[in-house]
């Protein structure tokens, strides 16, 4: 029978069929923070069991770390540094190799998993973190899942899983140039809803999808779970490949061959069935940004914010009216235009070296509207290190952005920093939910270049809205 | 270390029936960041976060505790709220399991929505609290008569599969039924998985074997 690939990576794992649509899969990477991680090895230690594979777990500090220079384990929420001490602790008791706090290595963990060639086509990976679905850009089975679980995990190296439903999402057409992955993603979120993907598996695939390099394409399977879907997958190909060549803990020589070979292997047969097909055409895409406090919350650049009662259905409609209140805008004004308060560039959505130099061609040579705090942090070390290279570090100085140290920072609020009540954000990030960037903050999210535009001019605005055109500039870089 | 009780989770109670107040929650997509905001999670613990529960919604001053009056659970008449009715994928968002072990601390014990994200309804099962996923029209109809104190109780029934609402009438549902044995029995998934020992080991040899290329001997590059 005809298999997609998402059927193949399933197969290749089930330990053991537990009946009625569920297995026993076996886990071959677990991956683990400071946030949720150590509250599962610490319970595993205090139930008296041990991790079964520790070279098979890894470990980081992304969380509620510090991203301030000359950080150590303080930070700025009450009590984080238990977190990170406690994290060290239990990663050291199970024999964990851990990215701590200043390691050269450090970073959010969606970025140095791939970064590192932790997570490789074909494999299984999991971690206590919902944005795990970016890592299935490699053509990994890769999903998040809760602390029990990856006590689970940990303590087995397999997992009990209800097999999803499977939803192929294709992208076709050709991307307008300046526009990215970010722009593709809360479309399609816009189209089919934050619950368009619930109980599906995704596949994304298309012409847009391949002509991606593998950043995008981590950009967009890492909002896949704002589709609320178990995860989304994208075949590998030379792209994700070469990507991994080299890398510190992908195979090599014989090893990488043997890989290679599997690898290619790893696509939908050509008359695989899927639950649902979704077609989506991106040819006439323009800018994406969010309104509301939900990410299907999308709206062209150029677009208004809705009216509640432009939807059929109640419930919608109620939630409209309670996001716009939150958010603090008015229905039926144009979203461009609207004032902002601060800029935040970074996250494992958007804090990979690509989306730093969008944002930085946008920069060059301007400075952040008065009274716009704007913060860039790198999404690992690495990140930082090749873009300092670069000197990108200095454009963002030179145009009033912070720079920091690697981490999730201000994506979430941990119950230290934030950007204050009220305050309106235009955020790289994948969450615009009450309260993500800090008690009553008001996020809108967007692309590393439109969030550069709008710190630029003090509101929300296209980067076709700078004087000097900056297409000219190169902000595009082809598809991404 | 400690001792441990195999067989069992500490925490997790067994799922057969509850009668009980429900309490209507009717918003589309209420994330695990409502339902548990970071700046609650403070220990590393799975304790101290019924406090934290809705704080965004239940308190009209986070810092000083002022219950906001507007939120149905400061409600008088849904005192001893057990059963959760919600709009579509509730539990989206962020993996917290904190959002179910605050539900759980606080005495929520099932949440009834038209659907939920699937790591929240994993979370779930693992920490026994049953999530009823039924059509939205339905849903909509008995948040209707959630109207809290005696007139508002409902019943639900894991076993039976069904759902007594405060009208008398008879709901059924659908869940799979390893999920359904799992919360019937509070039995902690990872004694139940380790019976399955000698599986894991045969996948393991022939997995790795065949793939050696995905296997690390040790955790250095
Ligand atoms: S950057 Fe944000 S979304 Fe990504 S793992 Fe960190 S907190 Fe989660």
């Amino acid at each position: 029978m005809a298999k997609t690939l998402f059927d193949k990576l399933w197969d290749a794992h089930v330990v053991t069929d537990l009946g009625d649509n569920n297995a026993l899969l076996y886990v071959d990477r677990v991956f683990i923070h400071e946030r949720t991680g150590s509250v599962a090895l610490k319970s595993l230690q205090e139930s008296g069991r041990t991790v079964r594979f520790p070279a098979h777990v890894f470990g980081t500090m992304d969380h509620i770390v510090d991203t301030l220079d000359g950080r150590g384990d303080s930070t700025l929420m009450p009590s984080g540094e238990d977190f990170i001490k406690a994290m060290r602790e239990g990663c050291r008791w199970a024999g964990i190799k851990l990215f701590d706090v200043n390691d050269a290595d450090q970073g959010i963990v969606h970025v140095i998993s791939p970064e590192q060639g932790i997570v490789l086509p074909g494999l299984s990976l999991v971690c206590p973190d919902s944005h795990t679905c970016s890592q299935g850009a490699f053509g990994a089975l890769a999903w998040g899942i809760g602390s029990t679980e990856a006590e689970h995990a940990l303590a087995t190296s397999t997992l009990r899983v209800t097999k999803p439903k499977q939803m192929r999402i294709t992208v076709n057409g050709v991307l307008p140039d300046g526009l990215t992955a970010k722009d593709v993603i809360l479309h399609i979120i816009g189209e089919l809803g934050a619950a368009g993907g619930s109980g599906h598996a995704i596949e994304f695939c298309g012409p847009v999808i391949e002509a991606m390099d593998m950043e995008a394409r981590m950009t967009l399977c890492n909002m896949g779970v704002e589709l609320s879907a178990f995860t989304a997958v994208i075949a590998p190909d030379e792209t994700a490949i070469s990507f991994l060549e080299g890398k510190p803990y992908a195979p090599k020589g014989d090893a990488w061959d043997e890989a290679k070979s599997l690898w290619s292997s790893l696509r939908s047969d050509g008359n695989a069935i899927f639950d649902r097909d979704v077609i989506i055409d991106v040819s006439h895409l323009s800018e994406t940004v969010t309104w509301g406090t939900s990410p299907e919350h999308a709206v062209e650049i150029g677009g208004l914010v809705p009216t509640a009662d432009n939807t059929g259905c109640s419930v919608n409609h109620e939630s409209i009216s309670k996001a716009l209140d939150y958010i603090g805008l008015e229905s039926g004004i144009p979203i461009a235009g609207v004032p902002i308060d601060g800029a935040f560039i970074g996250s494992c959505t958007n804090g990979r070296l690509s989306d730093l130099r969008r944002a930085a061609a946008v920069l060059k040579g301007r400075h952040v509207a008065k009274g716009v705090k704007a913060i860039c942090v790198p999404g690992s070390m690495k990140v930082k290190a090749e873009a300092e290279a670069e000197g990108l570090d200095q454009v963002f100085k030179d145009a009033g952005f912070e720079w920091r140290l690697p981490g999730c920072s201000m994506c979430f609020y941990a119950g230290g920093e934030s950007f204050g009540t009220r305050e309106r954000v235009i955020s790289t990030t994948n969450r615009n939910f009450e309260n993500r960037q800090g008690p009553k903050t008001r996020t809108h999210l967007a692309s590393p270049a439109t969030v550069a535009a709008s710190a630029i001019k003090g509101c929300i605005s296209s980067f076709h809205d700078l004087e000097d055109g900056m297409l000219d500039r190169k902000v595009a870089g082809g598809v991404g | 270390m400690t001792a441990r009780s195999p067989g069992a989770l500490a925490n997790v109670e067994k799922f057969s029936v509850i009668t009980a107040i429900a309490a209507p929650l009717m918003r589309v997509n209420i994330d695990t960041d409502i339902i548990i905001p970071s700046r609650e999670m403070k220990r590393v613990s799975k304790k101290g976060l019924s406090n934290g529960l809705f704080a965004g919604w239940r308190y009209t001053d986070i810092d000083e505790r002022v219950a906001n009056p507007e939120f149905v659970l400061n409600h008088a008449a849904y005192l001893g709220t057990q059963i959760i009715i919600a709009g579509e994928n509730f539990g989206c968002g962020s993996s917290r399991e904190h959002a179910v072990w605050a539900l759980v601390e606080y005495g929520i014990r099932a949440v009834i929505a038209p659907s939920f994200s699937a790591i929240f309804h994993s979370n779930c099962i693992q920490n026994g609290v049953l999530p009823v996923t039924l059509p939205a029209d339905e849903v909509a109809a008995l948040a209707k008569l959630a109207v809290g104190g005696s007139s508002g109780i409902f019943t639900i029934d894991l076993l039976a599969q069904h759902i007594i609402d405060p009208a008398g009438r008879t709901h059924t549902f659908e869940i799979s039924p390893n999920h359904r044995q799992t919360l019937l029995d509070g039995l902690d998934p990872i004694d139940r998985t380790l019976t399955l020992k000698a599986s894991i080991e045969d996948f393991e040899q022939n997995h790795y074997d065949g793939n050696t290329w995905a296997k690390l001997s040790e955790n250095q590059p």
